[in-house]
């Protein structure tokens, strides 16, 4: 991802959602760009999802039915805030 | 430097369900309808509302839009404007039904009528007994409120211009709105949108303060533009708080918890609850337990280094039982306090969620403004709907699920407004004048070349400081006084934003520091409002005033944010077709 495209990302991770915006603000700033393409390509897809949809898994209420999103929600629910 | 011009019938800032409903009304009537937001539509503020829309269907039990009416009167504390609070009640289930129509998901009742719930506040009879009438769709009726209007709108070939950020309202010499400014992030280019008609739907201004439940995008674009374009603000010392937000985050603990065992201590490890509320503690009801806590913080006894919250502690109920009646608590408190409730107690803080006041509207959506003598003239061509509007349906305090039938009811309205004025009194587009862009263009220099300035993330954080301090939920007149000093020089502090990120695309540190011109002219307006308002009445609970006062404040506060000098204007007592309802003590 370039410059741009990462700034394009943490532009689209200003959520609806309060929770989502603390979980995703720190996360974006500090570990998307340090992630190879295809971990930054998965995580432009997660923003995809609906507000409401990306809560339920990043709490553990559901599980994502698209596999390929599922680490990438793992491992922003290990991240500590850092905002 | 030429700034390209684009030409609508109609322009709406704000694609959260007012906006949306909004544009849905001015596409369908064959008017070219432009939407401008800072996000996806669908990413708006309305998804975080949960609990339902109102509406007195009857579909359970009787009910009635007189009742209905009855308890949002009431619960404004004899604030609301009669007259827009019968429109809304009245429209309530002929706009729910439209949403059906349109497809949105309510949950049904077996005879496949809506099913309606109960809430707090909804009675019957004019007080008398609780009513099932909040319609939901599960616990995501703001979302599938706004996928079901996006949806209409993409149908009805609205345009929709998103990740812009709308910059300034364009008026003429005559003072009419003839469109506003814009700025596309993606490529950092200013465009001005020439307009028959221009609604704000830009939702609330939450971020003002420390602790809110409000997403990060709710920074006030409208009221701030507004306050630049010489419109007034009204009521803009009316917030509605919840007592237990996680300090620093905002994310709401809910009240069960205290219900589960839970008890709140201050810096000192006292239970203090004992002494506000001897026999209830740390039950005692929702306004209690906030001023309080709040109370504890202001004289001292606050927790943590900053002295800035208290602590909500569990560990006493034992591990099994946070486990299984509280899971989602003790998956918050790790996530957003880091600490686990089953050893540590949670920093908790009353938090602010809701706006009551916003740009002066009457049941139309029209904006009004003083104009010779008289409060209320039509500002031509602006419109306004949604938590960024004052209509005034909420008063001083709004009653639960009326914020989403708010959106619907004055989004559809404000709509059929500019619907009739582009076609009879605004056919053709009124020239724009010669210098539209100026302004925004001059506010975009001044960030670009400032030195010698200040970080844009000090001084939000010094203002939500003091906004949470001064004008949270425990207000007396020497805190209030000290607040208006206080932020009065953040204002000064704020004029000179500095960021380091030149850069033109998706620049989020510019988008920052433009967000906050927005939320500090929000912050003045509410402490310069509490201040003056020397009774308590809805969610401005005044300490050395304790009670309302009818006769000297049952009045709607006007801030002129040009001068920061205040007026009043009267309440409308006159109901659209029946009686008037007389101010009775609000208790319940």
């Amino acid at each position: 991802m370039d410059e741009l495209e990462l700034k394009r990302m943490v532009w689209r991770s200003r959520r609806g959602l309060l929770e989502l915006d603390l979980q995703l603000a720190g996360f974006v700033r500090d570990v998307l760009p340090t992630m190879d393409a295809d971990g930054q390509t998965v995580y432009r897809d997660l923003l995809l999802v609906s507000d409401n949809d990306l809560l339920e898994y990043l709490n553990g209420k559901t599980v994502c039915p698209d596999t390929r999103l599922v680490p990438m929600i793992e491992r922003i629910r290990a991240s500590r805030r850092t905002d | 430097m030429t700034v390209p011009v684009r030409k609508f019938d109609a322009v709406i800032v704000g694609a959260g369900g007012a906006g949306l409903r909004a544009a849905l009304q001015l596409s369908e009537a064959g008017l070219k309808t432009a939407v401008i937001s800072k996000v996806f539509p669908t990413r708006s503020h309305t998804v975080a509302a949960q609990g339902g829309i109102s509406a007195s269907l009857g579909n359970v039990q009787e009910d009635k839009w007189e009742w209905h009416m009855y308890d949002t009167v009431k619960g404004s504390d004899w604030l609301g404007d009669q007259d827009a609070i019968e429109f809304m009640c009245r429209q309530a289930p002929e706009v729910v039904v439209e949403l059906e129509h349109f497809g949105m998901p309510f949950d049904r009742l077996e005879n496949g009528k809506i099913y309606q719930r109960p809430f707090g506040g909804h009675m019957a009879n004019n007080g008398k007994t609780p009513v099932e009438r909040a319609c939901a769709a599960a616990d995501r009726t703001g979302h599938a409120m706004l996928h079901t209007l996006y949806q209409r709108n993409v149908r009805a070939q609205t345009q929709f211009f998103v990740e812009w950020l709308a910059l300034d309202l364009i008026r003429d010499a005559e003072g009419d709105v003839v469109g506003v400014t814009a700025l596309e992030m993606e490529t950092g280019e200013m465009v001005v949108f020439h307009a028959k008609a221009v609604l704000f739907a830009t939702g609330g201004s939450g971020r003002i303060y420390a602790a809110s439940t409000n997403a990060f995008i709710n920074t006030g674009d409208g009221l701030g533009m507004s306050v630049r374009a010489g419109i007034p603000l009204e009521d803009m010392e009316f917030w509605q708080f919840h007592p237990t937000g996680v300090a620093g985050a905002g994310v709401l603990i809910t009240e069960g918890v205290r219900g589960e065992g839970g008890i709140l201590l201050n810096g000192n490890g006292e239970r203090f609850m004992e002494r506000y509320a001897p026999n209830a503690k740390d039950l005692a009801s929702r306004d209690v337990v906030s001023r309080a806590m709040a109370l504890e913080i202001l004289e001292g006894r606050g927790c943590g280094k900053d002295k800035d919250h208290v602590l909500l502690k569990l560990d006493h109920i034992g591990p099994e039982k946070i486990m299984s009646k509280l899971p989602g608590i003790r998956e918050i408190a790790i996530k957003f306090a880091g600490v686990d409730p089953i050893k540590d107690p949670i920093p908790v803080v009353p938090t602010c969620h809701y706006q009551m006041g916003g740009i002066p509207t009457n049941y139309k959506g029209e904006v009004v403004a003083p104009k010779d003598g008289n409060p209320e003239v039509r500002v031509n061509g602006f419109y306004a709907a949604g938590e960024c509007a004052c209509a005034s349906v909420h008063g001083a305090n709004r009653l639960g699920t009326n914020s989403l039938l708010d959106l619907v009811v004055f989004g559809k309205a404000a709509g059929n407004s500019m619907i009739d004025f582009i076609r009879n009194e605004r056919p053709a587009l009124k020239p724009l004048p010669a210098n539209a862009a100026e302004f925004s263009q001059a506010r975009l220099a001044r960030l670009e070349n400032q030195t010698g300035g200040e970080e844009v993330a000090d001084v939000r954080a010094d203002m939500q400081k003091c906004v949470q301090l001064r004008a949270g939920v425990f207000r007396n007149s020497e805190n209030l006084a000290r607040g208006v000093a206080e932020i009065k020089a953040i204002a000064e502090r704020a004029k000179r934003t500095q960021i380091k990120d030149k850069s033109r695309v998706f620049n989020t540190a510019r988008i920052e520091a433009l967000e906050l011109d927005n939320l500090i002219e929000v912050a003045v307006a509410t402490l310069v409002c509490a201040e003056a308002r020397k009774e308590s009445r809805g969610a401005h609970a005044h300490d050395d005033f304790p009670d309302r006062h009818d006769e000297e404040w049952m009045k709607h506060t006007l801030y002129d944010g040009q001068s920061r000098q205040l007026a009043y204007k009267p309440v409308h007592t006159k109901p659209l077709s029946i009686d008037y309802i007389a101010p009775q003590k609000r208790v319940y």
